[in-house]
């Protein structure tokens, strides 16, 4: 039975095995295991596989490798044996990992207090302040209970005599606990009966443990429900799955700096329903980067302030800023010490023995027996992999030398552990195990009765069997890590079993500003992209009829566009080209020039960028090649009928992307926010181009009114309802006051005030008061006074003027509005915060 | 000796161009207390008035006011105003400190229990943003430091060889040029210098400290004082403990030791820890400060207007500095 897997089973006596003791003999608790694995059939263990394979992909369960050059996401390498741990071996190893936790949190609470470790000598000063890890600003802070490490990870090795070792301490922002859920969920499913059989303790309790700890410490006010958040660096960060994955598990948002927002000692979420304030921030941020005004001012992807909030104690940070400091290996050597000091108890689990270059013994130690050790960063700032010393010959060895001698305080010196070995499932071959070198990685969170550790982890293996260093950055695969108990099992889950009704989502009402934001700028920028593609193609055309002729119709054309800001301002000097072809060309084709078509084509790929799970797949393609041919363009100088006919296909993207909106987006607070910014860039377009017509002397020719029209997508509805000539008063009531006109000035008004006066309902903010007393102003406009005035040939235009300047009022009022809208809503993504320095 | 006193006026203005709509605001412009230094009055004024302040004292112990802006405006003028005397403190002897490799020994860690002042300038010891500790600075100062050479007079001779070697040039450099392109250039300002000096006295495994202050100048003679022609200076502290001063100025730019002309406002590691003003903005466009210092020796000079307080108008707001 077992014989056939075990017979092709490399055994060594190098190495302590998981599955084998020494003599070979199966251990017992993998018996049942293994005896279970033989019984399967290869066809069922292909499928269990495959199912495996599956969930990863469904679940897009992903690494990023910094390394890969198209910046790809990996699929999660998983390999389906668990890694297997009894009840009593467990028991200890437990035990010592939440002593360690107990240990780091007091060492952080002294290093940023009264620094006692300091002043007795237990540890050394270039530890502290020589670590960019040691947060200076941080020092005095009292965290809310005391606590700086809410979350910590070990990663774990075993000795060849059977001992579990420390190898690293994670204290800045531990990952790898939503991989370990995720693989928990998979593997479960692959072996159900011996998931069952062996009595495997379950994980979820210990995220209840975390869910708690986090509650307990959260700093609320009255009868506040604490309000978590899980803060991400961003989409590009390594483990960004994990805290996408996280966050929805635990029930946070998933934010970034920018969603976050500090005012006094408070720090908020910036949500479309206002300011929520936050009481947890956890934070898979590494600490430098939170708070730009005091920490590392270069990154804007931090919150400002947030220092001052934690000062006042009124958010807990987890971990706390500048925990990051013990990460470094060099303190291992110090730790034996300063447990005995700081919890008056032995340290219960050794770490691998380390040596500190900074102590003059341990330096000549190095040196000596330079071929037995790994040289190590002392920070984990440092940017440096480790090294073998054995691997290191001739010049290299050297140079390595000399480094350490030069700034000895830098460098550790670790020695080189043989890792225990783990069966793994051979891919490639038919029923095979293979045997590689497995280390764990436990979790400890913080509850109100001490520090709860995960029964399990993230076991991790090489991918060869020779290979030294664990690394999922170089591909090594994950395992899961069942520890079976002798006791009850916990059927805890936090995960719903099914959807019921009072977890049904509808429209989204907590939308965070961020998306609100980008749905506005898509919004106008559609806008924007359709008014100047139309403003193009009107001074195009006229400019072909005028056969390259600078006739007063393509006078009055160009300046209006100018005007607009669609063309650039003419430099003082510069020579009036002839026709203005060439300025047309440069005005759609390129991106350099701002206002331009091709800009407007970037600003609303970028906002379509942002909200682009909210888009059909065939918009994207849409836009995509409408770039696409902007681009290859600007290499092959199109011809005038070319831009006409390319001016038209923008035109047509244009209709069908709002078309898709009106029809087939949802209508929830975003969708109205796309919509608010659209009507405001028409309004602010068509109050913009009317006002400087009126007032342009080139305007006031032959023809005019007749583009004007078009350049207002109106001239089929004047031609249906007057069958003569463009006279100014019927023009100016279609284009301005006729409420029925989706392309005139009242009726974006208008919409515009039943959009805001619905969201006074809903969000309690009154934002209309201006715009409508604008168009009330507007609308008082007698339009007698237009009467008899022939455009092209008036003796008084002061009328015009009149109209104009209530026009222009009205575009200043939707300005305003913008502005009040973004400052109250928006997260400002466009707007980086910068840093200021004076002396 | 009677001490010197002095009225200083430090006023920073920022036109953004555009609106600001968020800001938030770290001063290190409260000129802090010290044996040799009292303060008098001090007093920071603020246009606009800001939403939120905070005044407290940094990790160094050196007074600091936060503060934040919530409603958009598009200036922002800080007018810090104080009254100071300060005593004569340089030392008598610098032959009398002691010898450089002694001290470097008892800065270094040996598992003992350290002094509490030596611990205390261990803070001083190590690399900062702005200070990085490489061979090629201890090279530069070996010279000054040969073997038994008592540590006060090492700096002495470092600080005058950089006063010998390098040119003032505000156009050389900015606060971000590392000390190492400094040192290669030969050119920069006080800034420079000081964190050259710190660098080179860390590299020997010496503390160091930055210090940010002022100094006095002299109008030339029959001329009125300029107001705001002076700067904000920083100059470098020395750790030798001799039971008394256990710190010591050195002002690599004018190749002297302070003693009553110099005027503190902070110390820290370096430039980073105490930066007069840091901020971080949202919005705006230009971010390029007018700065202007007056410093007016209160016994030799009469006063300016400018510099005097308007009467009856009581101060808005005082550093605290408990």
């Amino acid at each position: 039975m077992a014989r056939t897997l075990l017979a092709i089973y490399p055994h060594t006596p190098r190495r302590y095995d998981e599955m084998l003791a020494k003599d070979g003999s199966v251990r017992p608790h993998w018996n049942q295991f293994l005896e279970h694995l033989d019984a399967v059939t290869p066809e069922e263990m292909r499928r269990r596989l495959d199912f495996s394979e599956q969930r990863i992909q469904e679940n897009g369960v992903t690494y990023n490798v910094y390394a890969d050059p198209n910046g790809a996401d990996r699929p999660w390498a998983l390999d389906p044996l668990p890694l297997i741990i009894p009840p009593d071996e467990w028991a200890e190893l437990s035990a010592a990992v939440a002593q360690r936790a107990t240990l780091l949190n007091a060492i952080l609470d002294d290093l940023y207090g009264e620094q006692t470790l300091l002043a007795k000598g237990l540890l050394p000063p270039a530890l502290v302040y020589g670590q960019h890890g040691y947060l200076w600003p941080c020092r005095g802070v009292k965290p809310p209970g005391g606590i700086w490490l809410h979350h910590y990870a070990v990663d774990l090795a075993r000795s060849p005599n059977g001992r579990w070792w420390v190898i690293a301490d994670r204290t800045q922002a531990p990952s790898g606990a939503g991989y370990a859920l995720e693989n928990r969920l998979i593997v479960s499913r692959v072996f159900p009966e011996m998931f069952r059989d062996l009595r495997v303790q379950h994980i979820a309790d210990f995220f209840r443990d975390q869910l708690d700890g986090l509650t307990a410490l959260a700093p609320v006010e009255g009868d506040e429900q604490p309000h978590m958040v899980l803060l991400t660096p961003g989409p590009y960060n390594e483990t960004y799955f994990e805290h996408a994955y996280l966050a929805r598990y635990l029930g946070f948002p998933l934010v970034e700096g920018q969603d976050l927002t500090v005012r006094g000692e408070t720090v908020y979420l910036k949500t479309l329903r206002g300011l929520k304030r936050v009481h947890v921030i956890l934070r898979r941020q590494d600490d430098a980067y939170c708070d730009p005004l005091e920490l590392r001012g270069e990154s804007a992807l931090g919150i400002p302030g947030l220092l001052n909030v934690a000062r006042a104690g009124r958010v807990v940070i987890a971990n706390a800023l500048g925990s990051g400091l013990l990460a470094s290996g060099a303190l291992m050597g110090f730790l034996p010490a300063i447990c005995r000091h700081l919890l008056g108890e032995k340290l219960a689990m050794p770490s691998v023995a380390t040596w500190w270059c900074g102590e003059k013994p341990a330096l000549d130690y190095v040196k000596e027996n330079f071929d037995d050790l790994v040289i190590k960063p002392a920070y984990p700032t440092q940017n440096m992999e480790p090294v073998f010393g054995n691997e290191l010959k001739g010049e290299a060895r050297a140079e390595m030398l000399r480094r350490i001698e030069a700034r000895p305080h830098a460098y550790v010196a670790q020695e080189m552990v043989n890792l225990s070995q783990a069966p793994t499932w051979s891919r490639s071959h038919e029923r095979r195990l293979l045997a590689r070198p497995v280390g764990l990685r436990a979790y400890a969170v913080t509850t109100p009765d001490g520090y709860s550790v995960m029964p399990g982890g993230l076991a991790r293996v090489t991918t060869a069997a020779g290979t030294r260093i664990i690394s999922m950055q170089r591909g090594g695969a994950s395992k899961d890590a069942w520890v079976m108990t002798s006791g009850q099992v916990s059927q805890f889950s936090l995960l719903k079993p099914s959807v019921g009704v009072r977890d049904l989502v509808r429209a989204g009402s907590n939308l965070t500003s961020r998306v609100v934001e980008n749905l506005f700028w898509l919004g106008r920028y559609s806008e924007r992209f359709d008014d100047s593609a139309r403003m193009l193609r009107v001074a195009l055309s006229r400019v072909v009829v005028g056969g390259g002729q600078k006739t007063p119709v393509v006078i009055a054309v160009m300046e209006l566009a100018r005007r607009l800001g669609v063309l650039p301002k003419p430099e003082e000097d510069a020579e009036v080209k002839e026709g203005g072809e060439h300025e047309l060309l440069e005005a759609i084709y390129d991106p350099e020039q701002p206002g331009s078509l091709a800009c407007n084509i970037r600003s609303l790929m970028w906002s379509a960028t942002h909200v682009r799970e909210r888009l059909s797949l065939d918009h994207w393609h849409s836009l995509n090649r409408l770039q696409r041919d902007q681009q290859a363009a600007l290499k092959t100088h199109p011809t005038l009928t070319e831009a006409i006919a390319f001016l038209d296909r923008v035109l047509g993207v244009s209709s069908s992307l709002t078309g898709f909106a009106m029809d087939n987006m949802t209508r929830d607070d975003g969708w109205r926010f796309l919509f608010i910014g659209r009507r405001l860039e028409r309004l602010s377009f068509l109050a913009l181009s009317l006002a400087h017509f009126l007032r342009m002397p080139a305007a006031r020719s032959q023809g005019s009114l007749e583009w004007l029209l078009e350049l207002s997508d109106s001239i089929i509805t004047y031609r249906s309802r007057y069958s003569r000539q463009p006279e100014l008063l019927p023009v100016v009531d279609l284009l301005v006051f006729d409420e029925s006109n989706p392309h005139g000035v009242v009726f974006q008004a208008t919409v515009l005030g039943n959009y805001l006066e619905r969201m006074l309902r809903e969000l309690g903010d009154d934002f209309g008061a201006g715009l409508t007393a604008a168009l009330a102003d507007l609308q008082a406009f007698d339009l007698r006074r237009l009467e008899n005035i022939q455009f092209d040939s008036a003796r008084d235009y002061s009328p015009c003027e009149a109209l104009a300047d209530l026009l222009l009022g009205l575009d200043s009022a939707a300005a305003r509005l913008s502005e009040a809208l973004g400052m109250r809503y928006f997260t400002h993504v466009g707007d980086v915060s910068r840093q200021t320095m004076a002396v | 000796m009677q001490p010197v006193r002095y009225r200083v006026l430090h006023e920073t203005r920022y036109d953004y161009g555009s609106n600001v709509s968020l800001s938030q605001q770290q001063l290190h412009l409260s000129p802090r207390i010290l044996e040799w230094q009292q303060v008098e009055e001090q007093r920071i004024d603020i246009e606009p008035v800001p939403t939120w302040r905070r005044d407290g004292q940094d990790v160094f112990g050196n007074p600091v006011t936060w503060m934040a802006f919530h409603a958009p405006h598009d200036a922002l003028l800080i007018r810090s105003v104080m009254t100071v005397a300060v005593m004569p403190h340089r030392p008598k002897d610098l032959q009398a400190s002691l010898g450089w490799e002694e001290l470097r020994d008892r800065l270094a860690y040996d598992s003992t229990d350290p002094l509490p002042a030596d611990l205390d300038a261990t803070r001083f010891l190590f690399e900062s943003p702005h200070v990085r500790v490489k061979h090629e600075l201890a090279d530069y100062a070996a010279d000054c430091f040969t073997p038994g050479t008592p540590v006060l007079v090492g700096a002495q001779a470092l600080m005058a060889k950089i006063f010998r070697e390098f040119t003032f040039d505000p156009e050389a450099t900015t606060v971000s040029t590392p000390v190492l392109e400094v040192l290669e250039n030969k050119r920069g300002v006080c800034q420079d210098f000081a964190h050259l000096m710190i660098a080179c006295l860390r590299a020997l495994g010496l503390a160091a400290r930055y210090v940010s202050g002022y100094l006095l100048t002299r109008p030339p003679p029959g001329k009125p004082r300029l107001i705001g022609a002076d700067a904000s200076h920083a100059w470098v502290s020395v750790y030798a403990p001799d039971g008394e001063n256990d710190w010591v100025d050195f002002d690599p730019t004018n190749n002297l030791l302070p003693n009553t002309e110099h005027i503190t406002l902070a110390f820290g590691r370096d430039f980073s820890d105490i930066s007069p003003l840091r901020g971080i903005i949202l919005g705006g466009g230009g971010t390029e400060p007018d700065v202007a210092v007056t410093v007016v020796p209160l016994d030799e000079e009469e006063l300016p207007s400018e510099l005097r307080d308007p009467a009856g108008d009581p101060p808005e707001s005082t550093a605290d500095d408990s």
